[in-house]
């Protein structure tokens, strides 16, 4: 399981020191200007055929990550690497086949599919545009890629609307499948579909995953679809990771205080399961003037003066690493989560 | 508890949607019975097209025009409401059943003042004079625990995030002490740890008003949390009543069963999940025997052919399932038929 350090291979895709702001205009004539830190310096990198996960609430900035990932948005300081390439030295053919690599399957089945276009035009789409294929292997390609997500090769013919929102979402997966990508972001893939559907599609993704060697970035806000699904996971608070580490130590024992917040108010799976709550007061503060020194100082319920004056920095903790000035203390270290075996080797100071 | 009168019973409650020729009929709620108690909570759960919905607009007599309610009773409080006039539901609405929907824009009026809309029911239902009114808002919006209630009765819904908003919404379905509400998906539009606030807000606001509370929704893990009651909904009829934890402990209907399987969970992360293969029915066109039929593992011949009444596999339990019939040889199934 233990895949932190890709000791020899080289990440699908790396992200060092990622940096999106975006300018904001307040006030009557937009005189008022303030930066919006969507993203602000965050490092992670994705394994072939293993899963990260990004979880965080409304304005963390895993969306911005998405974009950022996708080529939709350029980021305004630190760099991507795809493959051992920086993207920003990359030429335009290269370019091209980075985005016929990073592909991308959205929330909303209804919303993602042009309604006026047969199933076998929206999948193969991508295909026509990118590559030169007879219409013969064209179409044999969508019965492929059909077969692939579980959906009858008649399928093809057909319009959206034909299908139920399962279906569409397989349709939605053909499509990021056409130009066999090395990396899929999966943003709220079904969190708009029925309870029962849902296991449906985890199990398709997890299926490909195996079969291709896919790696994906999963943004979801349901915590257990996201433990579920991931090998790595990536806590984000106010544009910034707060912790980062292999899924499952990372859900059953959080190490920094706003993870574990955020996991205690998942909602249980059983009524039987008894467990402390910690109930944060107070919202996500907007990101054009985040808290100084720890974002999370002012809702968390362990601050100490520190946390508001110093930005805590990711170190090696316990298997992962955190970003909390509780965690660089030995004395402090016993109250965290129990599993905090003390990380003395930090240097302190930022 | 139990021996004491419910607050809510419906019995054999059926709303149907007719179109416009009157060929066409949705079954969109079916011979649905179930009690809520005072001070209890129920979760109603079920997928998009389960009938749950439209099971809240007809407790609130809210139907749109195509809808009917064809039969059954509906008594809260010793009153069958589906035979009051429209006027008397209104005096009830807002007064001694509240609701609480999922998108707090949508009941928030952009253009008044969140305390005009706090204030309203109370000048409304008990004629309350302005400013004990206004007084009473500034009390409720404390309650919901919005900061500086005193500048934020003269702010619009604007100006508040979405937990404020939900959390205004449900001062707003309060303010009347009602003995009802419900709640369609009250939480679904919030941030994890907003949602977490918000429901011990709720069963706060429960404890101290000895409230009724429906919740009205899918995620399985809000029936654990919050209900001590539990509804299963699937394709218009109610497949599966009773308490929370027998049901989760032992679910007595294989559509319960598949979707407690269905989800993930924290602590099982390496499982392959249980899907629940094929789609829910056309309600327009049911099949003659169970609903589910089609999608159930444990299927046997007569599923098919006849569908199956509400039977009692334990007191305080109900289930639409051949399986849960105490006049069957054996509960185990008899003859399984491969799931179409």
């Amino acid at each position: 399981m233990a895949q932190t350090n890709g000791s020899g291979s080289v990440p699908v895709l790396e992200a060092v020191d990622l940096t999106k702001h975006f300018t904001a205009r307040r006030g009557v004539f937009g005189g008022d200007r303030g930066t919006v830190r969507a993203v602000d310096g965050i490092s992670f990198k994705i394994e072939r055929g293993k899963t990260l996960g990004i979880v965080g609430e409304s304005g963390c900035g895993k969306t911005t990550t998405a974009k950022l990932v996708l080529g939709l948005e350029d980021p305004t300081g630190g760099s991507i690497r795809f493959d051992g390439r920086n993207l920003k030295t990359l030429d335009s053919a290269g370019r091209r086949a980075y985005r016929k690599s990073v592909q991308a399957v959205f929330q909303d089945p209804y919303a993602s599919l042009n309604p006026r276009m047969r199933i076998s035009a929206i999948i193969t789409e991508p295909l026509v545009t990118n590559e030169s294929l007879s219409r013969d292997q064209v179409r044999e390609r969508v019965q492929e890629l059909l077969d692939m997500v579980g959906l009858p090769a008649r399928a093809a013919d057909l319009f959206p609307h034909e299908f139920s929102g399962g279906q569409r979402q397989r349709i939605a997966i053909a499509r990021a499948l056409a130009l066999s990508p090395k990396l899929i972001v999966l943003d709220e893939p079904v969190s708009a579909l029925d309870v029962s559907i849902r296991a449906q599609i985890l199990n398709l993704l997890r299926d490909l995953q195996e079969r291709l060697g896919l790696a994906y970035l999963f943004i979801a806000h349901d915590l257990a679809a996201v433990a579920h699904m991931s090998h790595e996971i990536a806590v984000m608070y106010l544009g910034r990771i707060v912790e980062v580490g292999d899924a499952k130590p990372l859900a059953l024992r959080p190490q920094h205080p706003y993870t574990e917040a955020l996991f205690s108010a998942a909602l249980p799976s059983h009524p039987d399961e008894r467990r402390d709550e910690i109930i944060i007061a107070g919202e996500v503060p907007s990101p054009i003037n985040p808290p100084s020194g720890c974002r999370f100082h002012p809702r968390c319920p362990q601050a100490i003066p520190r946390c508001s004056e110093e930005v805590p920095v990711l170190r090696e903790t316990g298997g992962r690493r955190a970003a909390c000035h509780l965690l660089d203390d030995a004395a402090a270290a016993g109250s965290i989560a129990a599993a905090a075996p003390a990380a003395l080797a930090a240097v302190p100071g930022g | 508890m139990m021996a004491e009168a419910a607050l809510l019973e419906l019995d054999r409650l059926s709303t149907h949607y007719v179109s416009a020729q009157g060929t066409r009929v949705v079954r969109a709620v079916d011979e649905v019975s179930l009690r809520v108690h005072a001070g209890e909570t129920l979760g109603i759960v079920g997928e998009s097209g389960s009938g749950k919905s439209t099971l809240a607009l007809t407790l609130l007599r809210v139907l749109p025009p195509a809808a009917r309610i064809v039969s059954g009773r509906m008594m809260f409080e010793g009153e069958d409401l589906v035979t009051k006039t429209d006027e008397e539901m209104e005096s009830i609405r807002g007064k001694r059943m509240a609701m609480v929907l999922q998108d707090p824009m949508a009941s928030l009026n952009p253009l008044f003042t969140i305390g005009n809309q706090v204030a309203e029911p109370l000048r409304v239902h008990e004629g309350t004079p302005k400013a004990k009114a206004w007084e009473r808002a500034r009390e409720l919006l404390k309650a919901v625990r919005i900061p500086s209630p005193e500048a934020r009765v003269r702010q619009y819904p604007h100006e508040m995030s979405g937990g404020m908003r939900q959390r205004i919404v449900g001062a707003i379905g309060i303010s009347c002490e009602p003995r009802l509400l419900i709640a369609d998906e009250p939480t679904t539009s919030l941030d994890l740890t907003i949602q977490a606030q918000y429901l011990n807000l709720l069963r706060d606001l429960q404890k101290q008003h000895n409230l009724a509370l429906i919740f009205i929704t899918h995620n399985l893990g809000i029936v654990a949390k919050m209900c001590d009651q539990l509804a299963v909904m699937y394709a218009g009829r109610l497949v599966e009543f009773g308490p929370v934890s027998r049901i989760f402990n032992a679910p007595a209907h294989p559509y319960t069963r598949a979707l407690l399987s269905s989800i993930p969970r924290m602590t099982e992360a390496d499982q392959r999940l249980t899907a629940i293969e094929g789609q829910p029915p056309d309600l327009s066109s049911l099949p003659p025997g169970c609903s589910f039929a089609a999608r159930c593992p444990q299927a046997m011949p007569q599923c098919r052919e006849a569908a199956p009444p509400v039977f009692e596999p334990e007191a305080g339990r109900t289930a639409r399932c051949w399986l849960a019939d105490p006049y069957a040889t054996a509960a185990a199934p008899r003859a399984v038929v491969g799931a179409a």
